[in-house]
């Protein structure tokens, strides 16, 4: 037995056995499971039928133009975006200096602290979106898409901390150490040095929140007031029933929030290698 | 200026305004839902107090239990089902794929959906399974029934289906890093050994996968314990859960003292998974040395 296995180690090309095969088909049904659904949306959104059934009719792009034509629904992706982009400013303006806070200071606290910001992120968004109702109401906040913009604010803030702070922990702090005795401000080492160093965790997290807060529900859910996100909206429509103008608009989607994130990857990756480079040498 | 009063000054010229921003918008509202699970329901509002009646009501009104115990049973099926799809499939790019940008690739294809919106992705089961749907005409197409059916949509099952689809990328992932972390040594070293196929599995790669385990389950099941998406879109009309009455008791029902003690039951219970595995995970690394 022994001697066998040291011939097979010998030889690098080890046979495909049914073993392998099994798992092989195995994991490519699970990759089916994941893009059945997926497929299915895009399928039908060229579809003329106007119940999602088989067998497949016409080709169409109908549902795209009832889609952009809709005026209820074009309003509700306009405000997802201003909900979005506003949310990732408060996620920036809060995130960068805790993340900083965190790496730099040591304070009472501070792992109650770490803890309590990653919450968000942990806990079920239901619990996040009505305990920030349950503050808005006491203090008499009337619901708007303003309570929306500061609950995505809060949730997403945690993604920014969090990439950010890891990049700073690798970040080598001499580099600032040098540009300061070289007779830089501290605001001057921070624009030139640290900011170009954290960059792409910004850019990188920025997008994720982006396309988390265009996605988010259970926090809007409870607080929103008269104006819709776009997730609000697809779901008064879908509790409603079933329209393929829903699939045209979530291929969209699709096809935009798929983007957004392998741009992002695609940004902290590239970072990633370059981070060995900039270290100076010991 | 002194060093230390310096270090102090930055500190709080970064720090304040985090500070503030994270007291008022996340630590009070958190303490407020704890506060008002105290507070007692009066019409139509509630009044200040300290008792647990609220809590109480949970487990003494069989209503509540009910879908207290519903959830913990579907989040288990959930996670024991997406743990099911998930280790084969990462168990077969960790191991079997040979070329890098293969691996590469097909681990990103498994991750992908989890950006594809959640809203959507639940709903397209829905459009799945449902009696006009593409499963019951696709069986009618090719001749197997002959009238739609309606088992497949609105029960546990179909909420099942489609949480586990949602999280599956949640277990793949976690379950991916630790298996590829295992050095190949060790299971080379049970093969020469002469340990069967199985046993190197059972004794090395499972035990030593444990902890990418772990944390699929916690993610999954503190996902879907407070989903309540997917139950109202395919769960039909047995399958409320924890999150679903909590929504209902801050919407329709105005109980808020309820919902924020059901609140606090819900955080318990995710934050009590997420210590637990924690706590499991140092227990198995001080056993494997």
């Amino acid at each position: 037995m022994a001697t066998v296995t040291l011939h097979d180690a010998g030889t690098r090309k080890k046979p495909i056995d049914a073993g392998t095969t099994g798992l092989g088909v195995a994991a490519l049904c699970v990759l089916a499971f994941l893009y059945t659904p997926i497929a299915t949306l895009i399928v039908f959104s060229f579809n003329s039928n106007s119940i999602t059934r088989l067998p497949l009719e016409d080709f169409t792009f109908d549902w795209y133009t009832r889609a952009l034509g809709n005026p209820d629904l074009m309003t509700a992706v306009w405000n997802s975006v201003f909900v979005g982009v506003s949310a990732v400013m408060i996620c920036l303006a809060i995130g960068i200096p805790t993340a900083l806070a965190l790496d730099r200071h040591d304070f009472p606290g501070k792992t109650v602290f770490r803890r309590l910001v990653i919450l968000p992120i942990t806990l079920p968004g239901l619990i996040t979106g009505v305990s920030m109702l349950t503050f808005f109401r006491s203090v008499g906040v009337d619901l708007s898409i303003w309570t929306v913009i500061i609950g995505h604010g809060t949730a997403l803030t945690a993604i920014v901390v969090t990439n950010v702070f890891a990049r700073l922990q690798r970040f080598d702090r001499r580099i600032e150490e040098a540009s300061a005795d070289l007779g830089a401000r501290p605001w001057q080492t921070f624009r030139h040095v640290t900011l170009p160093n954290i960059r792409s965790a910004i850019i990188g997290s920025s997008l994720i929140s982006f396309t988390l807060s265009f996605d988010e529900i259970p926090v809007t859910f409870f607080l929103t007031g008269r104006d819709n996100t776009l997730p609000m909206y697809i779901w008064s429509v879908i509790r409603r029933g079933i329209t393929p103008e829903i699939n045209a608009v979530g291929t969209i989607i699709v096809i935009v929030s798929i983007t957004l994130i392998l741009i992002s990857v695609f940004m902290m990756h590239r970072e990633n290698d370059r981070a060995g480079p900039v270290r100076p040498a010991r | 200026m002194k060093p230390r009063t310096r270090r102090l000054l930055n500190f709080w010229s970064l720090f304040t305004g985090p500070a503030l921003w994270w007291g008022t918008v996340l630590l009070v509202p958190y303490l407020m839902m704890l506060a008002i699970s105290f507070y007692t329901r009066q019409f139509p509002f509630h009044v200040p107090d300290f008792q647990f009646g609220n809590y109480v009501t949970l487990i003494a009104d069989s209503q509540y239990f009910t879908v207290l115990l519903r959830s913990l049973w579907i989040a288990l099926a959930v996670s024991v089902t997406t743990f099911c799809l998930s280790y084969p499939l990462a168990y077969f790019l960790a191991f079997k794929v040979r070329s890098n940008r293969l691996r590469l690739f097909l681990y990103t294809a498994a991750i992908v959906p989890l950006w594809v919106s959640y809203l959507l992705r639940a709903y397209t089961w829905k459009t799945i399974l449902g009696s006009e749907g593409i499963l019951n005409s696709f069986l009618m197409w090719i001749g197997i029934i002959s009238e739609p059916s309606t088992i497949f949509l609105y029960n546990q099952g179909a909420m099942v289906v489609t949480m586990a689809y949602i999280f599956t990328p949640f277990m793949v992932m976690p379950i991916y890093a630790s298996l590829e972390k295992i050095p190949r040594s060790l299971i080379e070293a049970s093969k020469d050994l002469g340990a069967p196929r199985f046993t190197t599995f059972r004794k090395i790669t499972l035990p030593l996968s444990m902890p990418g385990v772990l944390a699929g389950f916690t993610f999954t099941f503190g996902l879907s314990i407070g989903d309540f998406i997917s139950p109202i879109l395919v769960g039909g009309p047995y399958s409320n859960m924890i999150a679903n009455v909590v929504a209902t008791q801050f919407g329709m029902a105005m109980n808020w003292p309820l919902g924020s003690a059901l609140g606090v039951v819900l955080l318990v219970i995710v934050l009590g998974i997420i210590t637990a595995s924690d706590k499991l995970e140092r227990i198995g690394r001080i056993n494997l040395g």
